[in-house]
């Protein structure tokens, strides 16, 4: 079996989208700069305060679950076609898959023919059926997957999600029990100490990091992950959609690129904000004047509209240059990536503006006039005195610029300018929803995962974002 | 009625911090007499503001509390009151006035406004009745023209008239006390003066109590009738004003008084109290003062003192005065560590100057309206000659605002001067650029005034240090770095583990070492000390007096030392020069400037200064007024609008320099226009 799945896995053919290869230069850049803050004792003081808020690690597990889904998300790659070319060639299929789709394999796959609510066993569209017996008529046809295993889901359904989901929840627990077991153990070795007093410890929460209640939360999904998946091999758990395309699924696969989204713009924007910000703040004159015009006239062109001639213009190059792309996943990731960027390149005035006004209070520091009678170049001191100084700032508005992003994603999406609509996105999703919601009877599941899933997020984002600004925000600190 | 006025037992006041408990006020006590000025002497830190927000029952919940004690006006427990009470006292009975008059009025309201909301609400006047108190209390304060200040806004007031308008509020209550907490310590000396008079005055008319919290000697010495000194959160010694300043009797009193400098002093180190004030978050056993004290012996760090009184009605907290005690004393520690030893005489050096400043001007434009036309200058500084010799210290004495930071800084080419030539070692500073300006900057360094935002928090003291040196090439070699960033830790009296540590670790005094180890690894032949000592207290003063002065002997350098402590002039500086509004009034050594000033803003500001000894002191020539403008200065002598001795040629022309001796000169008619 171990050979049958590396032999499965030596036989695809990795892809590499732009994005894909971002998220990764980002994760890279975060995994550095902990190296580079562990160092340094003003860089952890504030992160040692953001561990010790309670919301905030709560909020902390549940964005690394979706962080966690999308980077599974962002490993692509093609599988083979069984059939080889002329020459023993190996030809590929055009479709990109990821390993989340692989963990996701039956939610994947099993497309019914068209909408059918959460944990239906017939379809939600009257079909005219050809009988056994040679009549016809118009009548709910089963479902070709979601609860095909019960003889009579009338009778059976109810006792069979039951015992489904407690069996699930009961798998999810267990995991839990081992998993922080190991976690407990570890952290009691990592002490020396027995393993009862750091449990103990743990679950009394007299620990420095919240760690009973990231445990807890930790616990929570576990639970629930277990449940979804001891369910969503037998049942549609939140529906399908028009072309019969578990809901679940999308809502699952949208994570990555709301977490792209509101990950990449902040990568595109902060290089213009911190350059420009600090530019102007300090070297003033002429440089300030000019920043200051550019920023003011960015900010007064209606930032929709900007982004709608963007997407458009870049849609129509994608149209007229087919050949550029392999395959579809990358022109829509094209698209993706040009989004983030369109949106950096418009987002960036506001912190600019913001770092703009903090150095210019402190190039008259006497610090940084200390440093200039030492002859420190401007770059240096740009880099070394006044960056440094002016992180808190960034760090506050990155973070609570990401909840933001992801909703305007939604908001670009319906209006048409956002991802391409074959990606998976909560804003198509929501798009989708429109003529769903107009429709009698109504399809609300699509409408409803894509909330529920985008909810969580922006909450736990923004819960995360208030514990990062009350430890960075020096106006908060007593003294 | 009975005579004492307010009497205060046992009060302590705790904080709860992160740190721990800290006992700003413990178990202090003491009485105030209808009519006198008490002084509250302490440096910063030692509970002496915090003392009297708890008298107004004002400390800040829920983090402070008082935990302990009686507060009696006229026999009334002010701790028994409800809050409700309490706000019938405050303002009534007693009223304050603080520190920084720029911020405790409210910058939407006029003065008027401001000062009849207090009228309203203590004497239930209103209207009409309302306005004509209020002007009343504006002329008793001696604000001019009332009617007119009247509607005007706390922006369009100077920091004097804004601090005459805080008291203005105080009165409107006609409070039996009132209490002043460092009421003159943002304001000049000349305004200090003012300011310091009109409480005198006031108190003289209505017959109130003033209870005085200060950190200057000087001020006590003016104003006080009794004096207690506070020392981390205790009260260490009460006396009588004359009694104190005859003999102080506690070790820290006395080396408060040593630890002073002036011109008597010259040539000596002063005396230094080691270390800073203790953290109030530790429990004490013995006496707190014990680890600073040159005599303290083994019972001070095990046993608290007492109370010992003396004569006069004077008391000390101090185990020397328990002749029982002090006879049991190790006769090893009647020396002190190190006292007023003789420092080496400065060398005197060669006398080619190594800095000439001729007639530098710095002009900043005043911009206005959408293309930013210039439409005026601030002159900040306008046409001033200055050369400073190897070896030597030219001390630049003025007011705030008249420029002399701004020199400062012209000098070392971090503001460029509009006109004018600063030559240092025959190089035309102005002229240089870019890369030939940055090969001269080891040489030249400065040492600011706040040791706080000198350095940059997110370095170590290690790069702090090693930063100039890199910038500038000095040393190429990493470990030859790290090895002088040591050397010049020992040389500045901090450990070497200094080295890695931020500078928010450290004390005022320790940073502003570390800010002239920092100046010194570039090895500079001038420093610019730009008030470096004035965000210090006294005690922590001393040690960097001493230390500049030890460094220059060492190594022979100069310094331009900018500041408004005339007292610190006496006693490090060669050569003074006396700035008003952007000119340089009057030039001559010390003993010819502070001895026998000419000019009258020189002697107007000599006079001004509160003095300890009050036998010599000097009749206050009283300055009326502020600073004027230096956007539009006054015609002719800048001086004339203030000066007691204007004559009709003052407001034609600016006077010319006049040689009084070799060395001193004076720009005034009073000594004839040479030309």
């Amino acid at each position: 079996m171990l050979r049958d799945g590396v032999a499965y896995f030596s036989s695809l053919k990795p892809v590499l989208l732009w994005t894909d290869a971002l998220v990764f230069m980002l994760v890279a850049v975060i995994a550095a700069f902990a190296v580079y803050a562990r160092g340094k004792e003003y860089l952890r003081a504030p992160w040692r305060k953001v561990f010790a808020s309670r919301g905030g690690m709560v909020a902390a597990v549940v964005i690394a679950v979706y962080a966690a889904v999308a980077l599974l998300d962002s490993v692509h790659f093609r599988e083979p076609l069984e059939n080889k070319g002329a020459e023993g060639e190996t030809f590929y299929t055009v479709e990109v898959i990821s390993l989340l789709d692989l963990a996701l394999g039956p939610l994947r796959d099993q497309v019914e023919k068209t909408y059918s609510a959460p944990f239906a066993t017939h379809l939600y569209a009257k079909e005219t059926v050809e009988l056994p017996d040679g009549s016809s008529a118009r009548i709910f046809p089963r479902l070709q997957y979601g609860g095909a295993h019960l003889e009579d889901p009338l009778r059976d359904k109810a006792g069979d999600i039951l015992y489904r989901s407690l069996s699930g929840a009961g798998a999810g627990l267990l995991w839990w029990v081992v998993l922080s077991g190991v976690f407990v153990w570890g952290m009691a070795r990592r002490a020396g100490e027995p393993f009862r007093a750091t449990l103990r410890k743990v679950l009394s929460g007299e620990t420095a990091i919240p760690w009973h209640a990231m445990l807890y939360t930790a616990g929570f999904f576990l639970v629930l992950t277990g449940m979804i998946a001891s369910l969503a091999g037998y049942y549609h758990i939140f529906g399908t959609d028009k072309v019969g395309q578990d809901v679940l699924y999308q809502a699952i696969k949208s994570v990555r690129t709301a977490l792209v989204i509101g990950t990449l713009t902040t990568l595109v924007m902060l290089p213009f904000a911190l350059l420009f910000g600090l530019m102007a703040g300090y070297l003033r004159g002429w440089v300030d004047d000019l920043i200051q015009y550019l920023y003011t006239t960015l900010n007064s062109i209606p930032g929709i509209l900007l982004i709608a001639s963007a997407i458009l213009m870049l849609q129509v190059y994608i149209d007229t240059h087919p050949d550029l792309f392999e395959t579809d996943a990358a022109r829509a990731d094209m698209r993706l990536l040009f989004l983030c960027i369109i949106l950096g390149v418009t987002s960036w005035t506001g912190l600019c503006r913001l770092l703009r006004g903090e150095t210019m209070k402190m190039r008259a520091a006497e610090f940084v006039q200390a440093a200039s009678a030492f002859g420190v170049r401007h770059s240096r001191i740009m880099s070394r005195h006044l960056l440094p100084n002016v992180m808190h700032i960034v760090l506050i508005t990155v973070v609570l610029d990401f909840s933001g992003l992801v909703l305007a994603e939604a908001v670009l999406s319906y209006v048409g300018v956002g991802v391409d609509p074959s990606m998976n996105s909560w804003g198509n999703m929501i798009n989708g929803a429109r003529l769903e919601m107009a429709r009698d009877p109504m399809v609300w599941w699509s409408l409803l995962a894509a909330f529920v899933f985008m909810f969580v997020l922006v909450l736990a984002a923004n819960l995360f974002s208030d514990a990062v600004r009350d430890a960075f925000d020096p106006r908060t600190h007593s003294k | 009625m009975s005579e004492i006025l307010l009497s205060v037992r046992g009060l302590s006041t705790h904080f709860l911090t992160q740190g721990g408990v800290v006992r700003a006020v413990d178990d202090v006590s003491f009485d105030i007499r209808r009519g006198e000025t008490f002084a509250l002497l302490g440096e910063s830190g030692c509970g002496k503001s915090m003392t009297s927000l708890s008298i107004m029952r004002l400390v800040p919940e829920p983090a402070g509390r008082i935990v302990a004690g009686e507060i009696h006006l006229d026999g009334q427990n002010l701790m028994d009151l409800p809050e409700a009470g309490m706000r019938r006292i405050r303002g009534n009975r007693i009223a304050m006035i603080f520190q920084e008059p720029m911020t405790s009025l409210n910058p939407v309201l006029t003065i008027g406004e401001q000062i009849a909301e207090t009228v309203r609400q203590h004497r239930r006047l209103d209207g009409a009745a309302a306005r004509g108190v209020v002007l009343d209390l504006l002329d008793a304060v001696g604000i001019p023209d009332p009617r007119q200040r009247y509607g005007e806004y706390p922006h369009q007031l100077s920091g004097g008239m804004k601090q005459r308008v805080m008291i203005a509020i105080a009165l409107a209550g006609e409070p039996d006390l009132l209490i002043a907490d460092e009421p003159t310590t943002a304001l000049d000396v000349t305004i200090q003066a003012q300011v310091l008079a009109l409480l005198g005055d006031l108190q003289k008319q209505t017959g109130m109590a003033v209870l005085l919290i200060t950190h200057d000697l000087g001020v006590v010495a003016g104003m006080a009738d009794s004096v207690a000194v506070m020392y981390a959160g205790q009260i260490i010694e009460r006396a009588g004003k004359e009694a104190f300043f005859r003999d102080p009797r506690h070790p820290y009193s006395r080396k408060l008084f040593d630890s002073l400098p002036d011109v008597g002093k010259r040539g000596h180190q002063l005396a230094v109290i080691h270390g800073a004030v203790p953290s109030l978050a530790r429990e004490f056993k013995g006496c707190r003062f014990a680890e600073r004290c040159d005599e303290a012996w083994d019972l001070c760090h095990e046993q608290a003192p007492r109370w010992y009184d003396q004569e006069g009605g004077r008391q000390v907290r101090c185990h020397l005065l328990d002749p029982t005690l002090a006879a049991r004393r190790p006769a090893s520690h009647a020396a002190p560590r190190d006292g007023t030893g003789q420092a080496q005489p400065c060398r005197e050096h060669g006398q080619a100057p190594l800095l000439e400043v001729e007639n530098i001007k710095v002009h900043f434009p005043i911009r206005k309206g959408l293309l930013k036309r210039t439409v005026g200058h601030v002159y900040a500084v306008d046409g001033v000659n200055l050369s400073i010799a190897r070896g030597r210290t030219v001390a630049l004495v003025g007011e705030s605002g008249c420029g002399k930071t701004t020199i400062g800084k012209a000098i070392l080419q971090l503001i460029r001067p509009s006109a004018g030539s600063v030559r240092f070692e025959g190089d035309e500073l102005t002229r240089l650029r870019g890369e030939a300006l940055r090969r001269r900057r080891s040489d030249f360094q400065i040492i600011f005034q706040d040791p706080f935002s000198s350095m940059n928090p997110r370095m170590m003291i290690d790069e702090i240090i090693q930063e100039g040196m890199v910038a500038l090439g000095i040393e190429k070699d990493a470990a030859a770095r790290r090895s002088r960033v040591e050397e010049l830790l020992d040389h500045v009296g901090l450990p070497r583990e200094a080295r890695h540590r931020y500078p928010h670790e450290f004390s005022g005094g320790q940073r502003q070492r570390i800010c002239i180890a920092r100046t010194l690894a570039v090895r500079p032949k001038l420093i610019v000390c730009d008030e470096p000592t004035s965000a210090l207290d006294i005690s922590v003063q001393a040690q960097i007096l001493n230390l500049l002065k030890q460094l220059q002997n060492e190594l022979g350098l100069s310094y331009l030392f900018i500041t408004h402590n005339l007292s610190v002039v006496g006693y490090l500086a060669d050569e003074v020069a006396v700035m008003y509004l952007g000119r340089v009034v009057e030039y001559g050594t010390v003993q010819e400037v502070l001895e026998q000033p000419r000019h009258p803003y020189t002697q107007a500001l000599l006079s001004a200064i509160p003095v300890i000894d009050q036998t010599t002191r000097r009749e206050v020539i009283r300055l009326e007024g502020d600073l004027p403008s230096p956007s539009s200065p006054p015609s002719g002598c800048h001086f004339h609008t203030r000066c007691p001795h204007a004559m009709p040629v003052c407001s034609q022309r600016y006077p010319q320099s006049t040689a009084l001796s070799d060395t001193h000169r004076a720009h005034c008619f009073l000594y004839g226009d040479e030309e």
